[in-house]
């Protein structure tokens, strides 16, 4: 379980998280939605500390974390521990190939043996189709292959949470199609998730539950149902403007 | 000559360059950084960072020559005395070390911040991250303007000879003395600079070839 309370995230002149309190239970997708700017990243990118809110806490299964506190390195990791994130640009490692991408996770942080690693990486790549790149750069490779690596890259580090940060939004249909393929075959495993995106197809059909994030508050935090067939002015809005 | 090419001149250029490179990933980071922690720790980091600064200005802003005067020459004056060789390795290592902590940092920046980011949030420690991550990304980025430095420093051994190191360039001009040949003399000793550098482009065209390999042609298995 993951809960936020009176989480208050601030840059110089933008206002990004605003007292906000959220839970997400465990085995399920959270999709958050909401306009560009609205802080759903930074909501995101709070919950594995890559920022820093400057107020709230957080708990992460049995972790504490007070963001009004300096961070210890081992709490840091150690809430680094409970979750992996997927990025907008995947953020593969370029100097790796798409098995060491795999791998360096479990051999350098988790200390599994090369062969326990590999094996593991080789199975998540068959799972997403992939396992005839294994010995090739990420360079060498299409956006949406390369995507579907960094979904193995963080799969690899058995995170209690994935973490996606509008990992389609870099990719053209056709690719994006393969992406949300992998995407959904991973909520029907039951996989504690969290996803940004802008994708309102994915949304509805994969959303076990919708926070829609304005203004750096959670203006809306409910089931798919409810969002998309009883939305509220505010809503119907921002479903308009994404014409959907 | 060549043999005091190959017993000073070749030494002198290794130790000060591995030296000067360590020194130079330590300026580096430490230039970086930012300071953290309580009022007292962000406060003497901070002057740390200072004392970095400092040493990068103080010797890319004078002469090499000059600050192989002030060590060897200079120093005795107020009780620090080194012999000729260990003044020579100190200052052309603290030398190269300022200009290669540029180029460092240089290519650490060049590594995209989201880099350290999908790093971290597989849970690496910030070493981690540097060794394994980091790096081996911006050693491919240095390796020419490394290479640059380093070849600058095989041709600047040659000002050890004034402070007395028997370095090839000295011995040329020790032979002048006897045989009147200076247009010969000189010109072999600038051969032989010549030969030692060719030699260390070729190591960096091997070195380079070997930090590109990620980024090799990308037509094979497409």
């Amino acid at each position: 379980m993951i809960k936020l309370r009176h989480v208050d995230k601030q840059y110089a002149e933008h206002h990004a998280l605003v007292d906000v309190s959220v839970d997400f239970p465990e085995h399920q997708t959270t999709v958050i939605l909401g306009p560009s700017g609205a802080g759903k990243s930074t909501l995101l990118r709070s919950i594995n500390l890559l920022e820093r809110p400057q107020q709230g806490t957080m708990e992460l299964n049995n972790l504490k974390i007070n963001f009004a506190q300096q961070l210890s390195t081992k709490q840091v990791l150690a809430a680094r521990r409970q979750t992996a994130m997927v990025f907008q640009s995947w953020n593969l490692f370029p100097h790796l190939t798409v098995l060491q991408n795999i791998t360096e996770g479990p051999r350098y942080v988790l200390k599994q043996s090369a062969a326990e690693a590999q094996q593991r990486a080789h199975d998540l790549l068959k799972q997403v189709g992939l396992d005839e790149t294994a010995n090739r750069y990420p360079r060498q490779l299409s956006g949406g292959q390369q995507q579907r690596i960094s979904i193995c890259r963080a799969l690899a580090m058995n995170p209690s949470y994935l973490l996606f940060d509008e990992p389609t939004s870099a990719l053209d249909p056709e690719l994006e199609a393969q992406v949300l393929r992998v995407l959904q075959q991973l909520a029907n495993e039951q996989h504690s998730m969290i996803v940004v995106t802008h994708n309102m197809e994915f949304a509805r059909r994969v959303a076990d539950r919708l926070l829609f994030v304005e203004d750096g508050r959670i203006e809306f935090n409910g089931s798919s149902d409810e969002f998309f067939n009883h939305p509220t002015e505010r809503i119907k809005a921002f479903l308009a403007a994404m014409k959907f | 000559m060549l043999k005091a090419g190959i017993r000073y001149t070749i030494p002198l250029s290794i130790i000060s360059f591995v030296l000067g490179l360590i020194l130079a990933v330590i300026t580096a980071l430490v230039r970086r950084s930012t300071p953290r922690g309580n009022l007292v720790s962000r406060g003497l980091w901070q002057l740390v960072k200072w004392f970095f600064d400092f040493y990068v200005w103080l010797f890319r802003s004078t002469p090499l020559l000059v600050q192989l005067f002030i060590v060897f020459f200079g120093l005795p004056n107020i009780g620090v005395q080194f012999s000729s060789w260990t003044a020579g390795i100190i200052t052309f290592s603290l030398n190269s070390g300022a200009y290669a902590s540029e180029t460092v940092r240089a290519a650490i920046s060049s590594i995209p911040q989201s880099q350290w980011e999908a790093a971290y949030s597989i849970g690496m420690t910030y070493r981690q991250v540097l060794w394994r991550i980091i790096f081996p990304q911006a050693l491919r980025i240095a390796v020419p303007p490394l290479a640059n430095n380093f070849i600058s420093l095989v041709k600047d051994t040659s000002l050890a000879s004034s402070i007395t190191i028997l370095e090839m360039f000295m011995v040329s001009q020790q032979i002048v003395a006897h045989n009147y040949q200076p247009m010969l003399m000189y010109t072999l000793v600038a051969v032989i600079y010549a030969v030692f550098c060719t030699v260390l482009s070729i190591l960096q065209h091997y070195l380079e070839k070997w930090t590109s390999r990620y980024v090799a042609d990308p037509r094979e298995g497409v």
